[in-house]
This record gives C-alpha cells, sequence and structure tokens, in this order.
C-alpha cells in the first residue's frame, strides 16, 4: 500500500499529480478497454433489473473478476516480500475438491466450508515454513505445491468431476445480495479488511521494509520470517475462498481445470497494477483493477467475435505493451529515439 | 631474497580515478619469481583496485605494467589469465555441485574426438592436485570439502602451465588455523617452483608467516616496499594507518587529509579553541575530566556494569571473548580490519549466532538469538554497511526512522502518523538532517544524511547501549563531526556506547576505555590514558607495549 499517496492531500488535482499517481496507467488500461467495448459492442454499458439482480456485461465481467482479484489480493502480498506463490491454482483446486465432497457425502455446509479452508490454510503454511523458515527460492518452494496439491485434489476425486446439488452452497459464487453478486462482498469484504490493516498498522511498513531490504529489517527488529510465513498463509486463504466461489458457480470439484494457471494470471494481475515483481512497494488496488483488466480483455475479446484461438495471442500481447510501460530502459529507449 | 633477478611483473606510475574518488595515485608494484608478496593496506587504500587494474577488470587511467619484459594491457580476467596471470578471489567462485575436476576445468575440459574426456580430465585434475600435495577424490562433489581444499581447487583451477604469477586475493578470511598451514604449505611450494605470489590479507600474524617482501599501500599510493625481516610489526601497522608513532607530529604525519582535518574540526568544537597538534593524539597526562564525556566513569569510581559478555565465540569468526561495557561509557573497540571487531559487534546484536558464551544486560541472560532480542533488552545497533543493512532505500526518511521503534511497539499498535511525523522532524532537526522532507526517499539523501537517519532510528528507541560501528565512514566531514558530537553528547546523558572505528585517533579521542582486537579476539582492554597512540599501534601490531 503506498502510504504516500494515501497521506497526499486530495485537492492537489493537477495533471502531474494525477499522472505520476501509481494507479494513473492501470486505470488508463482499464478505461483505455472500456472505451473499446463502448464503440464495438452495442448495449455494453446497459444495465437491467431481472427478479431483483442487476444483469449486464459489467456486472458480468465484475462477478466472473472475483476469485482472480481475491487470488491478486493474496499474491500482492507475498510478492511485496520478494516471494511468489505459484501454488494458489492447485490451492484453489484442493479446496474446491474438499469442500465439494464433503457436501456431496451430506456433511453440513459449516464443515465443508471449514474443512476446504483448513486444507488451504495448510497449504498455505506449509509454503510459508518451506519459504521462511526453511529459505526455500520462492518459486521453487510453491512448485512443490503446485505438483503436489492438485495431484492431491485428483487422488482426493479419483480424477472424476463431482458434481453437488447443494443452493446454499451455490449461494457463494452465483447468489445475489441487494441485486448484486455475493461474489462481490467477499472480495469487498477482504479488499476492506486487508486495506484497513495496512492504514491502521504497520503491517504495511513492515512488509515494505522485508521486501526492500530483508536485512536491514531483520536488524531493525522486524520479525521477517514470521511476516513472511503468513504472507503465504495469506495468499493461501485468498486461494481457498477462490477456490470454493469457483467450486461453487460451476456446481462441481473440478480438480483437473478448476484454477488451472489461475496463478499466472494472479501474477499478471499484480503486475498490471503496478506491483513490481522484486518487491517493496505494492498496490492492493492496483492489483484489483490488474484482474478487472484481465476479465474485461477476456470478454472483449470474446464478445467482438475473435476466434478463441487467437485470445492468448491477443492476452499476451496487451500484456506485452503494459509490461513495455513499465520498463524503464524502454523509456531510455524510447527517450533517445527523441 | 631477489633483488639481482628481474621482476616478472612491475607496474609502475599507476593512476586511477572513479567519479569523486582518486582510488589509485601513482600506485606500483613489483613481484620477483620465487617470492611471496604481501600487500596490505587499509580498507580503502586502493589494494582491491590495484589487483582489479592487474587482471584486466578495471583500465588503469595511466601507468605502465610490464610482464617479463614486455607490456601488457589485459583488457579481461581471462586475458590477464592468459598472460600468465592468475588470480584466487576472496570469494570461492567455483560451483560446489560440480566434481572437483569439473571445477578445475570448467570452460576448459579437454576434448577427444570432439568429446569431453572425462577419463583424462580427472587424471590430469589428480596430478594437478598432488602437486599441491593434495590427494582427494577428484570426482566427488567440491561441496563435500572443507573451504581450505576449495581454495586448493580454486588454485590449481588458476594456475596453468604459462602461469608466472599467482594473486590470492584474502585467501584465508574464512579458514580456521589448520587450514591455513595447509594452505600456507601450498605456497611454498609454488614458491620453490619459482612462482611468484601476491598475497592480500588483513592477517599481521599471517602476513609474517608467509612473506618475503611487503608492500604497503596507503590512499592509493605505494607507500613503500621493505622485506619482511627488516620491517617490524610496529612499523608495519604505522606505515598503514599513517599514524605518527615515530615520533612526527601527528598531523604531518599524513593520516589522511580528510581525517586530520576531521579532528582538527572536531577538537575545536570541544575545547573552543584551535587545538595544538599534540591534542590531535590521546591527551596522556590524565587530564581526562573535561573531554571526559561519561561522567561518571571520568569521576574516578567506576560506573555499574550494564552489559556483560563472558566466552562469547563463533567458531571461525571470533576467538571466546569477554567484555564489559558501563553505564554511560564509551568503550572503544580498535584494531585492524578483520580483527573480529565487527563480528563481535554481530554476536552482541544477536544479528549472527554466537555457539559459545553468554551475554548479560538488564533482566536477560544468555546469548541473543535474534536482534529483535537484543532490542528488546535495550541495544540499537548501527551497522557499518549503510546501503546493505541498514537504510530501506526506497521508504521514506520518517519511515526509516520509525522502523525499529514500531518494530519493537509492535505491529498492531501503529505509532500514530502525527507522532511519527513529529519523531521524524525532531531528528531531523536535532541532527541536522539535510532533507527536502521527512516524506523524501531516503535513497536520494547523501550518506552522511542517511547515516544520521539510520543513527536517528536507534536513538528513537532509546536504547540503553548503542553500537555504532564505523558510523563515520564514507561520509564528509561535517557530518562526521555533527555525528560524533551528537553521540558524545548522548553518553553524557547516561547511554553506552561500543564504539568501532578504523581510525585510531577517532576511538582514543572519543572512548573513555578501549578494547584492541588483534586475529579475531580481544588481546586487551585499557583505560583512557593508559595508552597513546603508539602503544596501541604496538598492541594492534602484536608487540607487547
Amino acid at each position: 500500500m503506498n502510504t504516500r499517496s494515501l497521506a497526499a492531500p486530495a485537492a492537489t488535482f493537477t495533471p502531474g499529480f494525477i499522472m505520476n499517481h501509481p494507479l494513473f496507467k492501470p486505470m488508463a488500461a482499464l478505461m483505455a478497454l472500456l472505451l473499446v467495448d463502448l464503440i464495438f459492442i452495442p448495449g455494453f454499458f446497459s444495465l437491467e433489473v431481472k427478479e431483483g439482480h442487476l444483469y449486464g456485461a459489467v456486472i458480468d465481467i465484475i462477478n466472473r473478476a472475483a476469485p482472480l482479484m481475491l487470488a491478486a489480493l493474496g499474491m500482492t502480498v507475498v510478492i511485496a516480500t520478494r516471494g511468489i506463490d505459484i501454488s494458489v491454482g492447485a490451492q484453489v483446486a484442493l479446496s474446491g475438491t474438499v469442500a465439494c465432497m464433503l457436501i456431496a457425502d451430506n456433511t453440513s455446509m459449516p464443515v465443508a466450508l471449514a474443512a476446504a479452508m483448513g486444507a488451504a490454510l495448510l497449504c498455505g503454511a506449509w509454503n510459508g515454513l518451506l519459504v521462511a523458515a526453511l529459505k526455500l527460492q520462492p518459486i521453487v518452494a510453491t512448485l512443490i505445491l503446485m505438483v503436489a496439491g492438485r495431484g492431491l485434489a485428483q487422488l482426493l476425486t479419483d480424477g472424476q468431476i463431482i458434481t453437488v446439488y447443494y443452493k446454499q452452497y451455490f449461494f457463494i459464487g452465483s447468489g445475489y445480495l441487494l441485486g448484486l453478486p455475493f461474489a462481490l462482498y467477499i472480495v469487498a469484504a477482504v479488499f476492506a479488511v486487508v486495506a484497513l490493516m495496512m492504514k491502521k498498522t504497520a503491517l504495511g511498513l513492515f512488509i515494505q521494509s522485508v521486501g526492500i531490504n530483508p536485512v536491514a529489517a531483520r536488524l531493525a527488529g522486524l520479525r521477517t520470517a514470521t511476516l513472511i510465513f503468513f504472507t503465504y498463509v495469506f495468499c493461501a486463504a485468498c486461494a481457498g475462498v477462490a477456490g470454493l466461489m469457483i467450486s461453487s458457480n460451476i456446481k462441481s470439484a473440478d480438480a483437473n481445470n478448476a484454477g488451472l494457471l489461475l496463478e499466472l494470471d494472479a501474477i499478471l494481475a499484480v503486475t498490471l497494477g503496478g506491483t513490481s515483481l522484486a518487491g517493496g512497494k505494492f498496490s492492493l488496488a492496483g492489483s484489483v483493477i490488474g484482474a478487472l483488466i484481465i476479465q474485461t480483455l477476456t470478454y472483449t475479446i470474446y464478445s467482438l467475435g475473435v476466434p478463441p484461438e487467437v485470445n492468448m495471442v491477443v492476452k499476451s500481447l496487451v500484456v506485452f505493451a503494459v509490461c513495455l510501460s513499465q520498463s524503464a530502459e524502454f523509456k531510455n529507449l524510447w527517450k533517445r529515439r527523441k | 631474497m631477489a633483488s639481482a633477478i628481474t621482476p616478472v611483473l612491475e607496474l609502475t606510475g599507476i593512476h586511477k580515478e572513479f567519479p569523486g574518488v582518486k582510488a589509485l595515485n601513482d600506485a606500483g608494484l613489483r613481484l620477483y619469481p620465487g617470492e611471496v608478496h604481501t600487500l596490505m593496506g587499509q580498507n580503502g587504500a586502493g589494494k582491491s583496485t590495484l589487483i582489479k587494474v592487474l587482471t584486466g577488470v578495471h583500465a588503469p587511467d595511466r601507468g605502465r605494467m610490464v610482464l617479463l619484459g614486455h607490456e601488457i594491457s589485459p583488457q579481461s580476467t581471462l586475458e590477464a589469465q592468459e598472460l600468465g596471470i592468475s588470480t584466487v578471489y576472496q570469494e570461492v567462485n567455483l560451483c560446489p555441485n560440480l566434481s572437483v575436476a569439473e571445477n578445475i576445468f570448467i570452460g576448459r575440459y579437454p576434448r577427444k574426438w570432439g568429446m569431453v574426456d572425462w577419463r583424462g580430465m580427472r587424471e590430469q585434475a589428480r596430478k594437478l592436485l598432488l602437486d599441491l600435495e593434495v590427494d582427494i577424490d577428484v570426482a566427488s562433489p567440491l561441496s563435500r570439502y572443507p573451504l581450505a581444499i576449495q581454495q586448493m581447487v580454486a588454485i590449481s583451477r588458476a594456475l596453468n602451465i604459462s602461469s608466472r604469477v599467482l594473486i590470492l586475493d584474502e585467501p584465508t578470511s574464512s579458514l580456521d588455523e589448520a587450514e591455513v598451514q595447509l594452505l600456507f604449505r601450498v605456497l611454498r611450494r609454488l614458491r620453490e617452483q619459482g612462482m611468484a605470489i601476491l598475497f592480500v590479507t588483513h592477517f599481521l600474524d599471517q602476513t609474517y608467516a608467509i612473506s618475503d617482501r611487503i608492500t604497503v599501500m596507503r590512499n592509493g599510493e605505494r607507500e613503500g616496499e621493505y622485506a619482511a625481516s627488516e620491517l617490524s610489526r610496529l612499523a608495519l601497522v604505522n606505515k598503514m594507518i599513517g599514524a605518527a608513532a615515530d615520533a612526527a607530529p601527528p598531523g604531518a604525519a599524513g593520516a589522511s587529509a580528510p581525517a586530520a582535518h576531521a579532528q582538527t574540526a572536531i577538537a575545536a568544537s570541544k575545547t573552543g579553541t584551535a587545538p595544538a597538534q599534540g591534542e590531535l593524539a590521546l591527551d596522556v597526562d590524565g587530564d581526562a575530566a573535561n573531554k571526559q564525556p561519561g561522567g561518571t566513569a571520568a569521576s574516578g569510581e567506576a560506573a555499574p556494569v550494564l552489559l556483560r559478555a563472558r566466552g562469547l565465540a563463533r567458531r571461525g569468526v571470533l576467538q571466546p571473548v569477554d567484555i564489559d561495557v558501563r553505564e554511560g561509557e564509551v568503550l572503544g573497540l580498535a584494531g585492524l580490519l578483520g580483527s573480529g571487531r565487527t563480528e563481535l559487534a554481530r554476536l552482541l546484536f544477536g544479528a549472527d549466532r554466537a555457539d559459545g558464551g553468554s551475554v548479560r544486560i538488564g533482566e536477560h541472560e544468555g546469548i541473543f538469538l535474534t536482534p529483535r532480542e537484543a532490542i528488546g533488552s535495550g541495544i540499537g545497533f548501527c551497522s557499518e554497511d549503510r546501503k546493505l543493512e541498514g537504510a530501506v532505500l526506497s521508504l521514506s526518511v520518517r519511515e526509516n526512522l520509525i522502523l525499529a521503534l514500531q518494530a519493537r511497539t509492535g505491529m498492531l499498535r501503529a505509532i500514530p502518523l502525527k507522532r511519527q511525523q513529529e519523531l521524524a522532524e525532531e531528528y531531523v532537526k536535532a541532527l541536522g538532517i539535510k532533507t527536502a522532507s521527512i516524506e523524501t526517499p531516503i535513497g536520494s539523501l547523501s550518506g552522511g544524511n542517511q547515516q544520521k537517519v539510520l543513527l536517528a532510528r536507534w536513538l528513537a528507541t532509546s536504547p540503553k547501549l548503542m553500537i555504532l560501528d564505523e558510523p563515520t565512514r564514507g561520509i564528509d566531514v561535517r557530518a562526521k563531526q555533527e555525528i560524533m558530537d551528537y553521540v558524545t553528547a548522548l553518553c553524557r546523558k547516561g547511554m553506552s556506547i561500543l564504539f568501532i572505528s578504523s581510525e585510531l585517533p577517532e576511538v582514543l579521542r572519543c572512548s573513555d576505555r578501549m578494547v584492541i582486537m588483534r586475529d579475531r579476539a580481544a588481546c586487551g582492554e585499557y583505560a583512557r590514558g593508559q595508552l597513546d597512540e603508539e602503544s596501541v599501534l604496538q598492541v594492534i601490531a602484536g608487540e607487547a607495549a
């Protein structure tokens, strides 16, 4: 969380202030995409109320982006400490599988949800232990669970897709509250809690210090290992909830495909949001916007009738462009050309 | 021994300037075949730069390098090695996972019909190591062997048929005594074979154990070249430090110019008069009370002990050390680089874990396992490496300043922003920190101002004991003076200080008592006035005072 931008007086809305704001680039990218949608997709922004629920493309995008937003929030904190968690997708598969199996087994829903979250938290503790206590490289440490987590989920389901029918469970991923998708409330709640923690406690300062200079942070008396451990636990908790959302949305547990490559989208969202993979300064709001950019892009590509095969290529081009805009080297080259 | 023979390598008039720093100023070096030649000098004397010029890492601005009668100008380490100059660096840069043989031949595997000749390679590796009297299984991974053996492997990799000069850059800094002996045996053997060996070290005992000749560098210049048998330890230390034990007036003898200037400035600020030259050295005639900051210690009876460490040690790093710090005193820690000063400080603070001994301070008894514990007991530690271990560069002055205090208060109890700003403003003013605002990233401040912020970080925690490791290194004269003034003023208010500095006059002037360290052990504890600069140098050099 960029405390400086928070502290900056809101009155100074000069062009320079806006351009230099850390959220300027991700916002601009999102706006540009929405502009494309506005021009080329008729009725993109139209909303209608059916049976007391809001319907429309925008709502749909936000709803579908919910699991990614959650995963990106968790990933942001991990990346800020110089880490990375590539087992997010596997955690999603695992938590969804545990929940669905228990519900299919007629276990009560609170128990099923608690068990699923417990599984996710265990995953996070495992990752945290490997990185913080054993000092393994984060990408290697979480690679273990990336393989093992999905493997475990597949073992539990015998490689089958487990479908469930339990209305209360569906509510998590496709329910509506006061006209808006319920998943949105979950994301908003997680975001609010984390943002409040950053603002009201020294968590943000500590995470940044550990990410920028871990040695100095330790010498200043921070519990660096504990802090890093809990970032992985938090990331896993986010993934666990995302897993519940996804499996509830598709009304089944698909150990093979649920959350597949979600970690990469989450990392992408974090990067798009302006958080450097080198750790340090981070932006939770940026990551949420990053997730929205990714989902909007996917929606736009489909709606424009671009064949799905092209989706990946187009996505990569957009990512390439955004990454270039963040590269200092590229900026220098550009300036020299001028 | 070899002055009749022509030198195998001769460097003359080498100049090298980096932006803002004159690293080498008319430096030179002469190496003869069949000798071990030690290059000595304080940190920043230009040893590393000279070696980097010699091995093609840096190109000199001016100067001549002559190898076997031909002028050379290597552009890379590879080229230097092809010319016959081989180097073993301080950090063993080998691949621990590869076999010994692979490490020796990495990048130049012997080939047979286009394929790597593994058997031939192992045989050659074995032969090379046997030449150095090392008999080990060359097919095993390197990581199996102790550091000394790894050094030998590095040496045999550096050597090839055309090697005439072998440079060893602090090869012994991580070896224990037995390993050093092993290394020396190899060096003597190479010397017999006619190799010219350039040995860079900070350890005096080792210098005298192995060297034929010694070149001393100071401030980027060649101070002189001496036969080891003709240069006493005391003279050597004198020449390195550039101090004035040989009766010349201290200022004139040429401690580096800025340092001398700083001394003058500080002395002036303390006494209110321009100091006579003699005052730069320690005030020997016992008139301590005037300059003496720690009131209690000066009053004659000893103040109570604040911190007591007994047998604090870490294998290969520090021999068991006993040390007491009294309330309200400045305890100076003197010694050459590598003598164990910083290592002791790090063990006291829990930055590294001691494997023996105990520390008692306040309620705490036993070694500190983490800095956090030490901070909890009222210790602060300003590390010598500001960039790597101090500043959190892209965070603001305010955030850097409150970091330790916030860590101590706990994550959940955030210091209110307003209080943070007050604290930061307070210290910015008190220490004269030059910054655009307290929200400026610390990285954009000058070195001296960064150091002040880091000092303030600790002072904000109101420590009982402040460990200052080279607090004035690499900062300008004015900031140096301001920092020392402020710190001594704090001492007067009852804080204790463990003060580590390479600048002996600075230590002598500021300390109430001092502990002298040599070769990773404490070798003496002295009250203020007990020692003058000359006798300190004698103790540092290992000659009885």
